[in-house]
């Protein structure tokens, strides 16, 4: 079918207008749209990250000699704690907020959440959370607990600071909360109509688990916080052994949302890199429904294994050994998922050229190495060894960074087109890849060797004969802050001037691509009827457009129904069966 | 190539607010109850966070109460319990009244109820005048406190919602047979701060 036939079937009027185009003082109002909440929870998740890597590298800088002489050991202490505090709390969690909020309604074929108000109340949580946490610098008494604020060391630091990190914490995590709301109820509840679950797209599914998560282990942190506060402020002893209470509830309390949170923080990634390979190598994914039961099979370990954070704290033997057994079966639906992806990468038509397929096969690479020295980790011998020091710092930045981060990016290079109707320039976009990634391993590989040599972490003043290496570290994390410039001109630049996308200029399958770029308000004129799976790339049936759902045949063929983009690069080992070739 | 019929009209950016858009959220009328079950997960998860780090407490100290605790007395908090599982009895008899079109009836279930919460409140205020240890005397003690006010925060919340309801019910029409939602979340939330203390109640003065 020609774009002429294609237009007149579709009756769509030649010279559409531009309706999802907005101003950009749009984007920074209170607005009930679920895509300018989405776009407004990247764009200020991103600010909060060029924050906290700014601090990153304030870190390494003192690092880069063995002795104090950059700050002051109290300013370093916060440096550390509101790097990852601004990271965790500030960019990865609430990015995948606003991936979930751009995305899912669209994915799902619904015209906004279910609670587009809740919805604009949970973004504009985070953003004076965020301020606040930041401006307590200013105060003069930040917080210095480190990011997990242990009692009884929180309680001695400082009430101010402290109190700053509990209030934004309490915060941001009842934004969260408030976003899974809306989250689950959108999707349980306003998909369009024959659209089951096993159609869903994968990112769905992994907005359904990383939700779930949050409903669930939340809250008990904010529980843990609360009684914290109690004990800073009002005097009690929940958490001060000098009363009788007991810090390692404080951990149990802690850890019980933050191990999950790795998890919150990693599974909407999972969901976008399942999303970006299949399109980008123009093959069907492999195994679909494994990646979608993995995404749940993790989110209930997830919760079941908080207390290998606490394997040097004193909980008993039996404890240990539960919790390193249910640590390492994590490994498992973890492996089915990138197992997945690298059968949905073989054979496939691979566009190399474009950054967010760059971007994924980098996550994958770099989760690898994080999912292996996490299970080292789990072993309860191996962790005694390197407990505290760099080896797990290492581990957990190959995770966030090279993980959610990457995914982060590869998500952004996807649907940027969708969001601004205007493509990203790949040249910059493969600039930023390679600057990134070296960056990356350079900056965290050699930790791994720091960690084993017992080099300890949260510490300003270390042993010389660990100089080089922190060296190395230093320089990577410089190159790093470099790498995010080409990002954000090519961003800024190509949202101003780039070249008009088009509504799919990836040829993808699933319901986002099949309304205008930037999608007008409500984003389809009717519930969208499906015409393939969200991932039939090359097949025949995707050319016919076989309705998967019940839905009216009439109305398939209706004016107003979807049309399916055309498999214009076949899948090459289907076009050789068929002796094409 | 795949495109949709675009109506310029559509960029209006108080699109919500049309008539259009609550049409759409009509089609979906048992959405919001879903949300407020999904809010009510999240808040018991935050209770079960407390009772669990009572119970660790609990464990870790060879006496409890500790030595020298004065005990509970029983009465005051049993009469306040059920005079809080009966107000849940009776808030079912608003749902069945507005369900036979009966606003009157609702409006006086509902009055009877807030009366018994903030009986329920005045109640705890009175027990907490009387107790003869302070927030910081010892584990026990803080954690009576803090759970049993929060508790009450709860309870305080579920009143003013049931004020709110009574306030809109004023309004003639504002609801009906057919659209009862406000009545419907704020029962739901009484049961679900009604489930509550009967735990905290077993954990903090039977168990």
């Amino acid at each position: 079918m020609t774009q002429a036939q294609v237009q007149e079937t579709a009756n769509i009027p030649a010279q559409a207008e531009e309706p999802g185009i907005r101003k950009w003082w749009e984007y920074f109002t209170f607005n009930t749209d679920h895509k300018v909440i989405g776009i407004q929870y990247l764009v200020s998740t991103f600010i909060f990250y060029c924050i906290g890597g700014a601090m990153a590298d304030l870190v390494r800088t003192e690092l880069r000699t063995p002795e104090v002489d950059f700050v002051t050991p109290e300013v370093y202490n916060s440096l550390f704690t509101l790097h990852a505090t601004i990271m965790i709390f500030l960019w990865i969690v609430p990015a995948g907020a606003g991936f979930t909020n751009y995305v899912l309604p669209l994915m799902i074929g619904a015209k906004d959440m279910a609670f587009p108000r809740l919805n604009a109340l949970a973004f504009w949580i985070v953003p004076p959370a965020g301020l606040m946490l930041i401006a307590s610098l200013a105060v003069g008494d930040a917080p210095d607990a480190g990011w997990t604020s242990y009692p009884p060391l929180s309680l001695v630091t400082g009430q101010v600071g402290e109190g700053i990190w509990i209030m934004s914490v309490l915060l941001l995590g009842t934004s969260s909360i408030l976003g899974a709301i809306n989250f689950l109820v959108t999707l349980l509840k306003m998909r369009t109509p024959g659209l089951g679950f096993n159609q869903l797209p994968l990112f769905c599914w992994a907005a359904f688990a990383t939700s779930a998560l949050v409903l669930v282990s939340t809250p008990v942190l904010a529980a843990g916080l609360i009684l914290l506060a109690f004990d800073l402020f009002a005097g009690t002893t929940f958490f001060n052994p000098t009363g009788g209470g007991d810090p390692v509830v404080y951990q149990h309390m802690f850890w019980f949302y933050s191990h999950p949170a790795v998890y919150i923080m990693i599974l909407p990634f999972f969901g976008v890199i399942s999303e970006v390979i299949p399109v980008h190598s123009r093959k069907p994914i492999f195994g679909y429904k494994a990646i979608a039961y993995s995404s749940l099979a993790i989110s209930f370990l997830g919760l079941i294994v908080w207390a290998h954070h606490m394997f040097t704290s004193g909980i008993p033997g039996w404890l240990r050994m539960f919790f390193m057994i249910t640590t390492m079966i994590i490994a498992v639906p973890t492996g089915i998922k990138i197992f997945s992806w690298m059968g949905t990468l073989w054979g496939g038509k691979l566009h190399l050229e474009r950054p967010a397929l760059l971007f994924a096969i980098g996550f994958v690479g770099t989760f690898v190495i994080g999912g292996i020295s996490g299970v080292m980790l789990a072993a309860v011998p191996f962790d005694i060894h390197v407990h505290d020091t760099y080896f797990v710092v290492a581990h957990l930045h190959y995770v966030l960074f090279g993980g959610s981060v990457l995914g982060i990016y590869a998500g952004f290079y996807h649907w940027f087109p969708k969001m601004t109707g205007r493509m990203l320039n790949n040249f910059w976009g493969q600039v930023h890849f390679v600057l990134t990634i070296v960056g990356l391993n350079m900056t965290f590989l050699p930790m791994h060797k720091l960690g084993m040599l017992g080099m300890n972490r949260r510490v300003a003043q270390y042993d010389p004969k660990f100089t080089l290496l922190n060296e190395i570290c230093t320089y990577g994390a410089y190159i790093l802050a470099v790498s995010t410039l080409p990002f954000i001109v090519n961003v800024i630049w190509s949202w101003m001037y780039g070249p008009k996308a088009g509504n799919n200029p990836w040829k993808a399958l699933t319901l986002e691509w099949m309304t205008t770029s930037p999608p007008a308000i409500e984003n389809f004129d009717k519930p969208p009827v499906l015409a393939t799976g969200p991932y039939d790339y090359g097949l025949e049936k995707a050319k016919e457009g076989v309705p998967l759902s019940d839905a009216d045949p009439a109305v398939s063929a209706g004016p107003n129904s979807v049309l399916r983009a055309e498999p214009d690069e076949p899948y090459p080992s289907i076009a050789a069966e068929k002796g094409e070739r | 190539m795949s495109q949709q019929t675009i109506d310029p009209a559509k960029t209006a950016l108080n699109y919500h607010h049309t008539a259009e858009a609550a049409a759409h959220h009509e089609e979906h009328p048992d959405y919001r109850l879903f949300g407020l079950i999904v809010f009510l997960i999240a808040e018991g998860m935050i209770f079960m966070g407390l009772f669990g780090a009572y119970l660790a407490f609990r464990s870790t100290l060879p006496a409890w109460p500790p030595e020298g605790t004065p005990e509970l007395e029983l009465l005051l908090p049993g009469i306040n319990t059920i005079n809080l599982i009966s107000s849940s009895f009776v808030i079912h008899n608003a749902d069945t009244a507005i369900k036979k079109n009966n606003v009157r009836g609702m409006q006086m279930w509902f009055a009877i109820t807030a009366v018994m919460g903030i009986i329920f409140l005045a109640g705890q205020m009175y027990e907490y005048y009387h107790l003869e240890f302070g927030l910081t005397t010892n584990l026990f003690a803080s954690a009576f406190f803090v759970l049993t006010g929060f508790h009450g925060l709860h309870v305080t919340i579920g009143v003013l919602a049931i004020l709110a309801v009574l306030w809109r019910s004023l309004k003639p029409g504002h609801y009906s047979k057919e659209k009862h939602f406000g009545i419907e979340a704020a029962e739901i939330y009484w049961h679900f701060v009604d489930v509550i203390w009967i735990i905290l109640f077993g954990l903090l003065y039977i168990l």
